[in-house]
């Protein structure tokens, strides 16, 4: 039992440093340079990221033993993309200002790398719960480096985090001047750039060999 | 994977199986959700006309009850100037925009909007006693990165602006983004919008707040402080609203 917890401890918070997502197997970079603008933003992203990774995984592996190999990939794309849809529809009902401005990127979670690299990797070959629970854990993963990011790129950018103000603009009467370049999606580049050069320093086991 | 399980029938059964579920579930949350959904949409766009209208603090968390007591929806019809009745409640002047019946194509089509509806949503907003205080105008137009959409909400005397709100535009966040400051929302107040029944409002670089026809254009966003101004200059002009704040049958 003691072993069992153990192991689940390690699929569950293996993801956030160890074995980042994100940082480590650079996967689901796209969203996470657009999507982190604002740190609301990115844990509302985040969240549905998580729950839709974990449920696939849940799902997948529920019926890994029936899925036929050769239509594999298309089934697990229809069962993640079926979660996308309700997961979208969810935020359109409870959360209309967010679901605006995350606008296509929701949808575009079916493309998210995360989600089938687990579902491929991990949730055809193990059982339902630990599934679930690399997926969470993925998602985890997946939402420190959102939450790093849009941290960063809101009070850099904007002067503010999660709306409120930290630094008074400029335009406000403050003394802050907003920097246009963190707003711009493509500045993640670096800020994740930065983490990977950060975790790698810490963890350097992450390192690669040279070739 | 064993190769036992991998019969053409099995793997057909499989895939039907799963999407049958799939479908069932993600029509089960579009239908179940639709309500919700509709009532969210509603709700942000009266939201949007209660900012413009400046019962937006008052409103707090009652936006449908604030809107349902100091708004009203009227239909205008702009070759004419008057308002138009029988109009089904549940019109959109940008559905209409789309359909022959209503759609006109600006020429000249200064802002870039493409094409417009012939009769368009004005909102009338109403004190405590029924007067009214303001007139909430839809506009829209191309700004730098896509279409802009707002609200000019304009006095009841029909020349002064007090509030311009957009609510969707693609604009550079903090740059064109700014459109949204309520810093710069604010300078709108009191602005005059003709001169000698002449579009007279005008953005332009470090604007005195007593320039009673400009409004500071916004710093490092020339062009969607252009859009703004050709936006506004296309509604204001008779191919827009012009002829209505002109004739002002709000009053008789």
């Amino acid at each position: 039992m003691s072993a069992d917890s153990k192991e689940m401890k390690k699929v569950l918070f293996g993801p956030i440093l160890d074995n980042n997502p994100i940082a480590l197997q650079i996967l689901g970079v796209c969203s996470a340079l657009a999507v982190t603008s604002k740190l609301e933003i990115a844990l509302v992203m985040s969240l549905a990221l998580t729950s839709v990774t974990a449920f696939s995984n849940l799902f997948i592996s529920i019926i890994r033993n029936h899925i036929p190999s050769s239509v594999r990939i298309i089934v697990q794309m229809t069962i993640i993309a079926s979660l996308v849809i309700v997961v979208d529809q969810i935020l359109k009902a409870f959360s209309y200002e967010i679901s605006k401005q995350l606008s296509v990127f929701v949808g575009l979670i079916i493309t998210n790398c995360i989600v089938m690299g687990r579902a491929e990797a991990y949730a055809m070959k193990s059982p339902p719960v630990m599934s679930f629970l690399d997926g969470i854990g993925n998602g985890l993963g997946y939402s420190f480096v959102l939450i790093v990011i849009g941290t960063i790129k809101e009070i850099v950018g904007f002067g503010t985090l999660l709306g409120f103000e930290i630094l008074p603009l400029i335009q406000n009467g403050g003394w802050y001047q907003a920097n246009g370049l963190l707003i711009l999606p493509f500045s993640s580049f670096f800020l994740i750039g930065g983490l990977i050069w950060f975790i790698r320093t810490i963890r350097p086991a992450q390192v690669e060999p040279k070739e | 994977m064993s190769a036992h399980k991998e019969t053409l029938g099995k793997t057909l059964g499989v895939v039907v199986a799963v999407c049958l579920v799939c479908s069932i579930i993600v029509s089960a949350a579009a239908v179940g959700l639709r309500e919700q959904q509709k009532i969210n949409k509603a709700l942000d766009k009266q939201t949007n006309i209660l900012d413009a209208a400046g019962l937006l603090e008052q409103a707090g968390r009652d936006i449908s009850g604030t809107y349902s007591k100091f708004i009203e929806e009227r239909y205008v019809d702009l070759a004419s100037g008057e308002y138009v009745d029988g109009i089904e409640s549940g019109f959109d002047m940008f559905k209409a925009a789309k359909d022959p019946e209503y759609q006109v194509i600006p020429d000249p089509d200064t802002a870039s909007i493409f094409r417009h509806s012939k009769v368009v949503s004005v909102y009338h907003v109403k004190d405590e006693n029924g007067q009214l205080k303001r007139l909430v105008m839809p506009i829209y137009g191309s700004g730098l990165w896509g279409m802009m959409y707002g609200f000019l909400a304009v006095d009841s005397d029909g020349k002064t602006s007090r509030n311009l709100v957009y609510y969707e535009h693609q604009e550079t966040p903090g740059l064109g983004g700014e459109v949204q400051n309520p810093k710069w929302k604010a300078l709108w107040d009191g602005k005059k919008l003709y001169k000698d029944g002449e579009v007279a409002i005008h953005l332009s670089k470090s604007a005195s707040a007593e320039d009673k026809y400009a409004v500071d254009a916004l710093s490092g966003a020339t062009l969607t402080s252009n859009g703004v101004q050709k936006t506004l200059e296309f509604w204001l002009s008779s191919q827009g609203l012009g002829k209505y704040l002109m004739n002002q049958p709000w009053k008789a």
